[in-house]
């Protein structure tokens, strides 16, 4: 048997940015030269119409994922295949009938729509640049079906994004991100900067668009509660590295990686109030200098000197990987958690 | 009519409406513009014509003073040219080269500040370096120095015709700079934003986001240098004809007449040299003030 295609595949994806002084300043004062690596070396598969979600810590990575996988930023290595079209090597936009089929939702909502425009020139960006309704009319019917389908009037168009509410505008920045049709939704944290109650509106929204259009969606978040609504998998990162890539339920219910048990232990629960909660100590290493080895090793009860110098790699293991050394060695034990969050 | 109301709800009008000096000097600015505009039909004698000009008439006093005559209210200068008209024709030149320079800095500085914004790197130093330079001069000193180019260029017979042109290239090549660098720096706030990245995300090229998506947001700043700047270019273009390197005598601006008057001063003919003085310096004075009062108020730090 083999499986369908996933709609897309990444490998070996690296960015990195360099921090050094230019050239005559390091010459004159002898500093040596400065990397971050964002993203360092993260694979993942994204089946067609399922969720994948990144999780992780404030500057491990993610947004730069994201921000790779649209062209926006271009990667120092890997490779990006989506639909059987390598993009690693292109800039946002093109090719177009590829690029087409990817679309964005952005985390602030009050910086995503331009402030002068109006709503309906918004949403109906892509269709006129990538030229899939050249009729202005047309675009305009369109551009009012979108409106409806979000939620929306259509006489919503004629007004400005400021006359909108958080939640209003990213259903505008949902229209805009459907307009072309595409068949992939890069969805960078949509929910971090809305209400609690309007989230929740937002997520049923993309759920139910998943279904009635069949999207693929890659999910970035910090926030656990709203990843286990939408997801299928979830990937954690740790500082530009994916430590742990599994089922969606499988990461609640039998957490591997040290680093993704912290993280389900710190989602806040009234009944877990009053409890003591051993926790590894330390905070997110400068990612300048990371440590060598694994890069939780600092903060991890359980690293030894293996994980201190051998940086451990992304295994297999009974349809989840992880990367962890502890883990491949059985040193772990595979304590049940407390129910998912 | 909704548009009309919700332009007279604004803050600005808001503002506007409780601020004596920005009502102040909009009525003496559309007073003077009007003036200015509707010079043939105000003035009394055209003081291009020379067919106008009696010599006998030359050098009166204002029609109050003694020896006045009434046909000349304020009093002739030394070639019988009404001062009066004289004023509404040159009045009517330093707004012309007034707006024309600023319209012209705005153009080229905008375009630059736009570009070293959004493209960065090696044009935007480019540019900048430019603007550094041209900063390190007085303004009036490069101003001098383009119109002494361009008149050396042209042939001596056309300078009378070209110089009102000189003078807007000179002082529009010499404002550009202020344009170009809060442009520059709203443009490159404005280019991180998602709205941007969206419309890259949508394949839109450069000039696409940077003339519809970045352009439209980066206007307000621009609004309140441009106002500020028309007082800045009247003056120069007064200083530079009054250096003489201006508008000729036989089409005189403000600064010209104020310059034909510092020559008779000490004669005792002092209306010559006072009533245009006064013109320029409301003017000036006028513009600032709602230069003034339009910058504070569309700064929100300032409500």
């Amino acid at each position: 048997m083999t499986a369908p295609e996933p709609l897309l595949t990444v490998s070996g994806l690296k960015k990195t940015f360099d921090l050094s002084q230019p050239f005559l300043n390091r010459l004159l004062s002898g500093g040596g030269r400065r990397f971050v690596h964002a993203v360092d070396g993260v694979d993942f598969t994204i089946p067609r119409g399922t969720t994948l979600s990144l999780v992780g810590e404030s500057g491990c990575g993610k947004s730069t994922v994201a921000k790779l996988l649209m062209g926006l930023s271009r990667p120092t290595a890997g490779s990006i295949r989506f639909d059987g079209h390598e993009l690693a090597g292109t800039v946002a936009g093109e090719p177009p009938a590829v690029r087409r089929q990817m679309q964005m939702i952005f985390q602030d909502p009050y910086a995503s729509l331009n402030p002068r425009w109006r709503v309906a020139r918004i949403i109906a960006e892509p269709m006129k640049s990538f030229g899939t309704h050249p009729d202005p009319a047309a675009r305009r019917r369109e551009v009012d079906r979108l409106l409806e389908f979000v939620g929306l009037s259509a006489a919503d168009g004629e007004k400005f994004p400021h006359e909108f509410s958080g939640g209003q505008r990213q259903r505008i920045s949902i229209a805009r991100a459907i307009s072309t049709k595409p068949e992939f939704l890069v969805c960078d944290e949509p929910t971090s900067a809305l209400d609690v109650s309007v989230q929740a509106q937002i997520l049923n929204l993309m759920r139910s668009l998943q279904r009635e259009l069949g999207l693929t969606y890659l999910f970035i978040s910090h926030d656990l509660a709203v990843v286990n609504y939408i997801s299928d998998w979830i990937g954690v990162m740790y500082l530009g590295r994916l430590v742990e890539l599994a089922p969606a339920d499988r990461i609640f219910a039998e957490p591997q990686h040290p680093y993704t048990r912290l993280l389900l232990e710190t989602v806040p629960d009234i009944s877990m109030a009053h409890r003591d909660q051993e926790r590894p100590a330390g905070e997110v290493p400068n990612p300048i200098t990371p440590p060598r080895g694994c890069h939780f090793h600092p903060r991890c009860p359980l690293a030894n000197d293996r994980c201190r110098s051998e940086v451990p790699e992304f295994l297999a293991r009974d349809g989840a990987r992880v990367r962890c050394h502890a883990v491949e060695e059985g040193r772990i034990a595979s304590f049940p958690m407390r129910k998912a969050g | 009519m909704q548009a009309l109301s919700r332009a007279y709800s604004s803050d600005l009008a808001w503002s506007f409406r409780h601020s004596w000096t920005a009502r102040i000097s909009t009525l003496l600015l559309a007073v003077l513009f009007l003036a200015a505009l509707l010079a043939p039909l105000l003035a009394t004698q055209n003081p291009y014509d020379i067919s106008q000009l009696f010599l006998l008439d030359s050098e009166l006093p204002p029609a109050w003073a003694e020896g006045g005559d009434p046909r000349y209210f304020l009093g002739t200068d030394e070639q019988a040219r009404d001062v009066y008209s004289s004023i509404l024709y040159g009045l009517r030149l330093s707004l012309i080269v007034g707006f024309a320079s600023v319209a012209l800095a705005g153009a080229i500085g905008i375009s630059l500040g736009l570009l070293g914004g959004f493209m960065g790197g090696m044009v935007d130093g480019a540019i900048m370096r430019v603007a550094d330079i041209l900063l390190s001069f007085p303004a009036i000193l490069v101003a001098l120095l383009v119109n002494g180019i361009a008149r050396g260029i042209l042939p001596p017979d056309r300078h009378a015709d070209a110089a009102i042109w000189v003078l807007i290239l000179a002082i529009g090549l010499t404002n550009w700079v202020q344009y170009a660098r809060t442009v520059r720096g709203s443009t490159m706030v404005e280019r991180q934003k998602e709205y941007v990245q969206a419309a890259r995300i949508n394949g839109v090229s450069g000039m696409g986001i940077m003339v519809q998506h970045i352009l439209p947001n980066v206007l307000g700043p621009v609004l309140v240098i441009a106002t500020i700047n028309l007082g800045m270019a009247v003056l120069t273009e007064a200083t530079l004809s009054f250096l003489g390197v201006g508008m000729p005598t036989t089409q005189p601006s403000l600064g010209t007449l104020i310059r034909i008057g510092n020559e008779y001063l000490f004669s005792g003919i002092w209306w010559v040299v006072i009533f245009p003085s006064i013109v320029l310096v409301v003017l000036v004075l006028a513009v600032n003030l709602l230069g003034d009062w339009l910058r504070d108020a569309l700064n929100p730090r300032l409500r």
